[in-house]
């Protein structure tokens, strides 16, 4: 395996670059600016589109980063990770003729100025002088924190990493969002006098209970688990997808990038795995799947990327065993699959051939197939939905007083930056709406 | 192919367009590659009294993507030497027989001066003289320009001046800065000008600068009112040229009109033909493209005559001027309503919106079931590109109370989408002017106009 020290700034450096103030002022008068827009419908936070790219076109930008925020605080990261096609885009009216407006790129241009202008939300509400506790500083958790803020809450993030947003800062391809970019957001929320504290684990630095004592409110915002096991022989000898694109963020000059890579899993972070290798000078990547290109979970916009840079496919294989040189790994074996009746994805049951094992080379196996459901359900004994924590319609849990957001409760729908950013939104307005409701009744005792 | 040639008050050119008296000919050799790209005409840039120029002497109005949707302009008449210009006039109507030259002139308001002036000018074989009666700046100031054009008496007076000099054709040409256009014409007839030309440009200040807080543009801190020209003028000018041709003493005379104001490309060429003109004027297109837009006005001009079955210009010249009228003669009783095309439609709403909130209130969001839905009334957490699209409302326009106002039909970006569609109102054709003869008190009195209108059934949303 090869292992050297690398400059990888360049490689995977953000793949787009900022529009230039004349190409952000063509696309914005392309505009038709709908009334009652498709694609503010299908933005899961329901930015006013059409409003944001107006103030473009007019030169008001400051007006414009105003409009983003007031429905999403998280616009930088949104801009630049949210799936627009699936979203925004993919509703805009001029999709089927022309080409849609360049929603994300435009929104990115909007907070790009912001950014350098410091032209950020304040809170403009008096104190309340109640106070959250809110686990976990993710989208989800920032969104939330800033929404309370802005209301007049006293907000502490507890964060069990040394830095703040979530996957955004970790978990999230250079080449899409730059760590920078989620650590500013960060800045960001912090200056609406939420307070972030790192490296303070839940459940073990800090407790539930002690929490409960010195907040009127907990929100859960902590994602999902671990990379769930393959359960095969040699295991020890797979990278972890999240852990590779981790490495590949925060310490890319010392990590290590084998020359035939392998990929095990066909959603989007393994497309990110399988573009970091290929950008970091694999000769070779290829994505091992047991089903084919149609039951891909990734989307079609990125099997696309995916094609262009080169990445190579292996459909209908299940790894089996990793094939180990003094623990070092040489190679994968698979079984081939053949497809079977739908399982309870509604996918097709992958259902692999006895005795059809072949061995595909490499020398480094990462492995990214989505992750364990969140381990904090149980430990906390919150009634739980498909494994995921289970809240009512206000976000509260089956303890009252504990909120959660976020992936750790989507038990159903695409888990995505921009719902955790909705979540933390609606959770917020809930939370506010109850403790004023507790507010009044103690009042009145 | 169709026949471009003109001959305008016995000017003769291979086609009607002429470049526009302006910076494009302020010089014999821009005329010259003009004439090579195949203009059929120029109108030399004015030449008379001394004068000095400033820089920044062109302002534009842009519009959303689209550059000079007009421009803006205090450039004098010509400030290059007299002598000059004479000589190169002369010059390019020597290499150049066949196209028309003509010489725009400005001089004091003095007989001698613009005997002078016509005699100078005809001894360079131009063919024509025109009569800038139009600046807007400057040279008003200095009791020129629109300062004559704006009193139909100097019009007259300094015409006839010119008339007893002049044996080539004269062209007074009008200034738009003027409450109406048809007393300067009828001055150019009874002075007995040759032909009329309009419109010069109108009186303008283009814009603020929000940083300095100076006039856009600014000359040395000031600026002021200059001429607006270009696209966004063409609908005055029409209109102008249109009163001329429905004019009696205008229109009786046969006074040949030179159109121009915002033509760009051969469908506006057609509009100001089709509205009286028989020659044609073109300045800030070519400012903006160059003299090669020439090719396809009249290739354009050309097809679309073949198309028609005109074989000649003079076949096109005032072809829709009985179809100008007034007010009163347009019938009361013809109904139109706004259809939209389903199958066309891309679901912007912005028909919806223009209708509901400033029109009559006629159109109507439909959801995929049928049912009539409000906007933004969807779920807050109902979002991605299916659920977006697949819910979508479809605008609806309920006829019974579409007043046929047209708005719709103007906002709607898709070509051919919403049609305004003529339907049998019922009632009898009337016009206002029958109505108001027939039935005096319905045309003067509210309640005799409820009863006429509850007779005839008329229904007032």
């Amino acid at each position: 395996m090869e292992s050297a020290n690398r400059e990888t700034g360049n490689a995977l450096a953000e793949q787009l670059p900022r529009l230039t103030p004349n190409a952000a002022a063509v696309e914005a008068d392309r505009c038709l600016y709908c009334y009652d827009a498709p694609c503010t419908h299908a933005c899961p936070t329901h930015i006013d589109i059409p409003r944001f790219i107006k103030k473009i076109a007019s030169h008001n930008l400051r007006g414009s980063a105003e409009t983003i925020f007031a429905s999403n605080l998280l616009g930088a990261t949104c801009a630049r990770v949210c799936p627009v096609q699936e979203l925004c885009e993919g509703a805009c009216v001029l999709g089927a003729d022309h080409k849609p407006i360049a929603i994300g790129r435009l929104q990115r241009f909007a907070m790009d100025y912001a950014r350098d202008h410091k032209s950020y939300p304040v809170v403009n509400a008096a104190q309340t002088g109640r106070s959250i506790a809110v686990i976990g500083a993710g989208p989800a958790g920032l969104s939330c924190a800033g929404e309370l803020a802005k209301l007049g809450h006293g907000v502490t993030i507890f964060e069990k990493r040394k830095l703040p947003g979530g996957l955004s800062t970790y978990g999230i391809i250079a080449l899409r969002e730059p760590a920078e970019v989620a650590l500013e957001e960060t800045r960001m929320i912090e200056s609406l006098g939420v307070r972030i504290k790192t490296g303070i684990e839940f459940g073990k630095d800090v407790s539930l209970a002690d929490l409960q004592k010195d907040f009127n409110a907990v929100v859960l915002s902590v994602g999902l688990g671990s990379t769930p096991a393959l359960g095969i022989e040699g295991e020890k000898a797979i990278v972890d997808g999240l852990e590779f694109i981790e490495a590949s963020k925060t310490t890319p000059a010392s990590m290590s990038v084998g020359r035939n890579v392998l990929v095990i899993g066909a959603g989007n972070t393994a497309v990110d795995c399988a573009t970091i290798a290929k950008r970091l000078g694999a000769e070779r990547v290829t994505m091992v799947y047991r089903r084919t290109d149609r039951e891909m979970s990734c989307y079609e916009h990125e099997y696309d990327f995916a094609r262009q840079e080169g990445i190579e496919f292996r459909f209908l294989s299940q790894p089996s065993r990793v094939l180990l040189d003094d623990d070092v790994p040489v190679g994968l074996e698979c079984l081939r699959v053949e497809l079977g009746a739908p399982d309870a994805s509604g996918r097709p049951s992958p259902q692999p051939v006895a005795g059809s094992e072949f061995v595909l080379p490499a020398d480094q196996i990462v492995k990214a197939v989505g992750q364990n459901r969140p381990a904090l359900a149980t430990l906390l004994d919150l009634k739980t939905r498909k494994g995921f924590i289970a809240v009512d319609s206000g976000f509260q849990t089956s303890q009252s007083g504990v909120y959660a957001i976020g992936d750790c409760i989507r038990s159903s729908g695409a888990a995505s930056t921009v719902m955790a950013v909705e979540d933390g939104k609606l959770a917020a307005a809930a939370i506010h709406q109850q403790l004023a409701q507790l507010l009044a009744s103690v009042e009145v005792s | 192919m169709a026949d471009l040639r003109i001959n305008f008050a016995g000017i003769k050119s291979p086609n009607p367009f002429w470049l526009a008296s302006a910076p494009p000919t302020n010089t014999g050799a821009q005329i010259h590659r003009a004439f090579e790209a195949g203009w059929g005409g120029a109108v030399w840039k004015t030449i008379g009294a001394p004068v000095l120029n400033v820089s920044n002497r062109y302002g534009a109005w842009h519009y959303g993507r689209q550059r000079m949707l007009a421009i803006n302009n205090v450039e004098l008449i010509s400030d290059r030497p007299i002598e000059i210009n004479l000589r190169e006039i002369a010059e390019v109507k020597r290499a150049w027989p066949d196209r028309a030259v003509i010489v725009s002139a400005m001089v004091d308001s003095k007989p001698e001066a613009w005997r002078e002036i016509v005699e100078r000018i005809e001894d360079t074989g131009a063919d024509g003289i025109e009569l800038n009666y139009g600046c807007p700046h400057g040279m008003s100031e200095r009791g020129m320009g629109s300062a004559v054009g704006q009193v139909p008496e100097y019009c007259e007076r300094i015409t006839r001046w010119v008339m007893e000099a002049a044996t080539i054709p004269v062209i007074m040409k009008l200034t738009p800065n003027i409450t109406n256009i048809v007393l300067p014409a009828r001055a150019g007839v009874a002075a007995g000008a040759n032909a009329l030309s309009l419109i010069n440009t109108i009186n303008s200040i283009v814009g603020v600068d929000l940083e300095t807080l100076e006039l856009t543009p600014s000359i040395g801190g000031k600026g002021g009112h200059g001429g607006y020209a270009g696209p966004a003028v063409k609908p005055i000018a029409l209109n102008m040229l249109a009163q001329l041709g429905t004019d009696e003493i205008v229109s009786k005379s046969g006074i040949p009109i030179s159109g121009m104001g915002g033509i760009a490309n051969w469908r506006d060429a057609a509009q100001f033909l089709l509205l009286g003109a028989s020659s044609l004027q073109v300045c800030t297109a070519v400012m903006h493209y160059g003299f090669r837009i020439i090719e396809d006005l009249c290739d354009g001009l050309s097809n679309w005559m073949d198309e028609k079955g005109f074989k000649t210009i003079a076949e096109v010249s005032g072809r829709s001027l009985h179809r100008v009228s007034d007010f009163k003669n347009l019938d009361l009783s013809f109904r139109a309503v706004a259809r939209i095309d389903a199958g066309k439609c891309i679901q912007c709403n912005l028909c919806y919106v223009a209708c509901n909130d400033t029109a009559h209130q006629c159109i109507d969001l439909i959801s995929p079931q049928g049912t009539l839905v409000e906007p933004l009334s969807y779920d807050v957490r109902s979002n991605g590109k299916l659920e977006a699209t697949e819910t979508r409302s479809q605008p609806r326009v309920r006829e019974a109370d579409c007043v046929g106002c047209r708005l719709c039909y103007n906002v709607c970006p898709v070509d051919d989408c919403i049609a305004m569609v003529e339907v049998p109102s019922g009632r009898d054709a009337v016009t206002w002017s029958e109505l108001s003869e027939q039935q005096p008190q319905v045309t003067e009195d509210w309640e005799a106009m409820k009863a006429y209108r509850e007779k005839v059934g008329i229904h007032i949303h």
